[in-house]
């Protein structure tokens, strides 16, 4: 469809001079910052708000948070990217028996009817927060793949209260999102949900009914 | 795509008002988003702000269309994703054809898309052999009755629970009548997450378009969008080519004056950035993404200064929420995909100002939506302008079908009104005329039964304003 592309360029470009670009005054943006601590508590709030559920650890013990989670809530498994830095020490710090460990390391083609079906949970590291709003970073890829955060009907999320960003605006400049995106990039606020019955809320209509962020806190 | 009949918004704009559970699920549901969006912008400043900032942002990005456009798509391109043009509707509906079949595809679930409501593309695969499967709760309610969305963000908002308990009753394989919202979710959970899992490809609209990186950006609630761009083996994208936004942090006020703007929430549950099929390492994801980009008008509606601002819309729906005609007769009164104070200002430009003649005067004026809107659109200075369009052919207008809406009698009345006013002696007499026996003319009279359809007709004071000032004695006039 060349001759389209054509077409609708031309046209577009038949308008000739549009005249100056108004300035952008970005001072609303730059009003949005907080202190580490505050980012945290901020953070807690907005995804609280949207019945995310917190669970807090240190540096030292989150996996043991992870799996008393897990065998608190009965979890069969636990979906997780063997070769992502947050998988990787989950799996050493496991262990054997109760909630099986679930290596995501093969193409989905391979078990996508036992990933709709038999998983209980997915976990997946974050590459940040925002604390504006509430919500988490993920660059699902190779390592973390993109369905291990939607599929399973709970998702845990381990987030370092270090990587929290003031907001969206500022996260998307720090990690130089701008520069070089991965194939795909996400923020996720809390469970999925929807509002389109009479603007009732519901939960866990397609996405995960349970989003349960291990929130490290290594800014304290 | 025109709609086939004779459309008159007057006549099922009072339809609607007749009828009482319409104006109920609507009222409640309107009522709700405005007091949200209110709750989400408690300081007017930086309201004013964040509007000013996104105002901006759009209209720079509409100042470089076209190397916007040439700057997203080779990077695009260059991510993998492959981007195709259309010129109209049927065209674009061709290219996904062509796609589906080449792939074998029998099955489409498809997340929520006004561009492909636009397109009436599910009918359009329907009568090829594919099923298109509407994936958002609301999408999929109104898809079981056969009908059109009411809204652009919430599409079945038309509906209360008890009708879609009975819809879902009589329409779903073994569903069980409830009232219960969670439980009503829950069967469609059900029976879509069977659909993703076995779907052929997957279809998506666009949000925001990002020239920098070449990525679509896709803002949700209920994980269907992702589901339906991830799980599938191919995903096909179609936006309208006002889309594009040069920068990845541009995007960032847009998305959080969208989503307060739209359903008053602070931030949506999901914003999903797609810069590629499966790479290089990677588990999952469609193997191959395809991009639509469609014109459908937008290029002539560019071409126009002032109504170019129609094209900075963001689709958040606020208009219409806010909209003392629209939160009264609901979406379907419009017969038109994009219903509200946007429809009535994008559906005459894209279809004929002569043949949706209707819309564009179906407004008072007011001025709510321009208030509300995050990309301050002038909205009622459009419509006057487009109504203007509808009844003279300016040689410089570029307007789709200008000058199609002139009727007779009206051409008739307005000659008589020129005619009246340039003469002073035919106006004092009709002013006589008028204020002696105004008050004999029968309320069904030509001219005046528009009028008195809905008002008492106007009684006019026994004696003109010049009359008086001579015989009181005041300065002549």
């Amino acid at each position: 469809m060349s001759d389209a592309r054509t077409a609708i360029l031309g046209r577009l470009r038949a308008v000739g001079e549009t005249g100056p670009l108004p300035a952008l005054d970005t001072a609303v943006l730059e009003r949005r910052q907080w202190p580490a601590t505050e980012r945290m508590a901020r953070l807690r709030k907005g995804m609280e708000a949207v019945h995310a559920e917190f669970l807090e650890a240190t540096p030292g013990t989150w996996p043991t948070v992870v799996r008393a989670f897990c065998e608190r809530e009965g979890l069969r498994n636990l979906l997780f990217g063997p070769t992502s830095e947050a998988g990787s020490a989950l799996a050493a710090a496991w262990g054997s028996g109760g909630t099986q460990l679930m290596p995501y390391d093969r193409p989905v083609e391979a078990f996508k009817e036992e990933l709709f079906t038999d998983v209980d949970a997915g976990f997946t590291g974050t590459v940040g927060g925002v604390a504006e709003t509430g919500g988490l970073l993920l660059t699902p890829g190779p390592a973390e793949p993109r369905l291990l955060s939607l599929v399973p009907p709970i998702h845990i999320a381990l987030l370092r209260a270090s990587t929290i960003q003031d907001s969206f605006w500022s996260a998307v400049k720090d990690l130089g999102w701008g520069r070089k995106l991965p194939p795909n990039a996400l923020l996720i606020s809390g469970p999925s949900k929807t509002a389109d019955i009479e603007q009732t809320l519901a939960y866990g209509v397609h996405g995960p009914k349970r989003l349960i962020v291990v929130l490290v806190d290594d800014v304290h | 795509m025109p709609v086939e009949h004779e459309i008159h918004f007057r006549d099922s704009a009072a339809k609607a008002l007749l009828d009482p559970q319409l104006r109920a699920n609507f009222r409640r549901a309107m009522d709700g988003l405005m007091s949200k969006r209110l709750a989400q912008f408690p300081d007017p400043r930086d309201l004013q702000d964040l509007r000013d900032l996104s105002t901006a942002i759009r209209s720079r990005s509409l100042l470089n269309l076209p190397e916007l456009l040439e700057q997203f798509e080779a990077n695009c391109t260059r991510n993998g994703i492959q981007v195709h043009w259309a010129e109209t509707c049927m065209e674009a509906n061709e290219l996904i054809l062509g796609l589906l079949q080449s792939k074998g595809a029998k099955t489409l679930v498809k997340g929520k898309s006004m561009v492909s409501e636009e397109m009436h593309l599910n009918d359009f695969l329907e009568k090829h052999g594919i099923e298109a499967l509407e994936s958002d709760l609301g999408e999929y309610i109104i898809q079981l009755d056969g009908e059109t969305p009411s809204h652009i963000i919430m599409p079945a908002i038309h509906k209360n629970k008890d009708q879609i308990a009975r819809q879902f009753s009589q329409k779903i394989k073994d569903a069980k009548y409830t009232e219960d919202v969670d439980e009503l979710t829950a069967m469609a959970r059900k029976v879509l997450r069977q659909k993703f899992l076995d779907a052929d490809a997957g279809l998506s609209g666009v949000n925001f378009a990002v020239a920098e990186t070449g990525t679509l950006c896709l803002v949700e609630n209920e994980g269907n969008g992702r589901m339906s761009t991830h799980v599938p083996p191919l995903h096909i994208a179609v936006m309208g080519l006002e889309k594009v936004v040069a920068r990845l942090e541009d995007v960032a006020p847009l998305y959080a004056i969208l989503t307060r703007s739209a359903t008053g929430q602070a931030v949506s549950t999901y914003f999903n950035l797609i810069t590629g099929p499966r790479g290089e390492g990677e588990k999952d994801g469609p193997q191959e993404v395809h991009l639509v980009i469609l014109d459908n008008g937008r290029s002539r509606i560019y071409a126009d200064p002032q109504l170019r601002a129609t094209l900075r819309c963001i689709r958040c729906g606020a208009c219409m929420n806010h909209c003392p005609v629209y939160t009264r007769v609901g979406g379907h009164a419009y017969e038109a995909v994009y219903p509200g104070p946007l429809g009535k200002i994008l559906t005459p430009q894209m279809e004929g100002v002569g043949a949706r003649h209707d819309l564009i005067h179906g407004s008072s004026l007011c001025g709510a939506c321009a208030e509300v809107c995050p990309v301050e659109i002038p909205i009622p200075e459009i419509l006057v302008r487009l109504r203007r369009e509808a009844t003279h052919e300016d040689a410089g207008s570029n307007v789709a079908g200008k000058g199609t809406g002139r009727t007779f009698s009206e051409d008739w009345a307005w000659r008589l009104w020129a005619m009246v006013h340039k003469r002073p002696s035919v106006y004092r007499l009709a002013t006589w005329f008028a204020t002696r026996f105004g008050k004999a003319l029968p309320a069904g009279a030509p001219l005046i039964k528009d009028w008195t359809r809905s008002r008492s007709k106007p009684v006019p004071a026994p004696r003109s304003l010049s009359e008086r000032m001579r015989a009181e004695g005041g300065p002549h006039v």
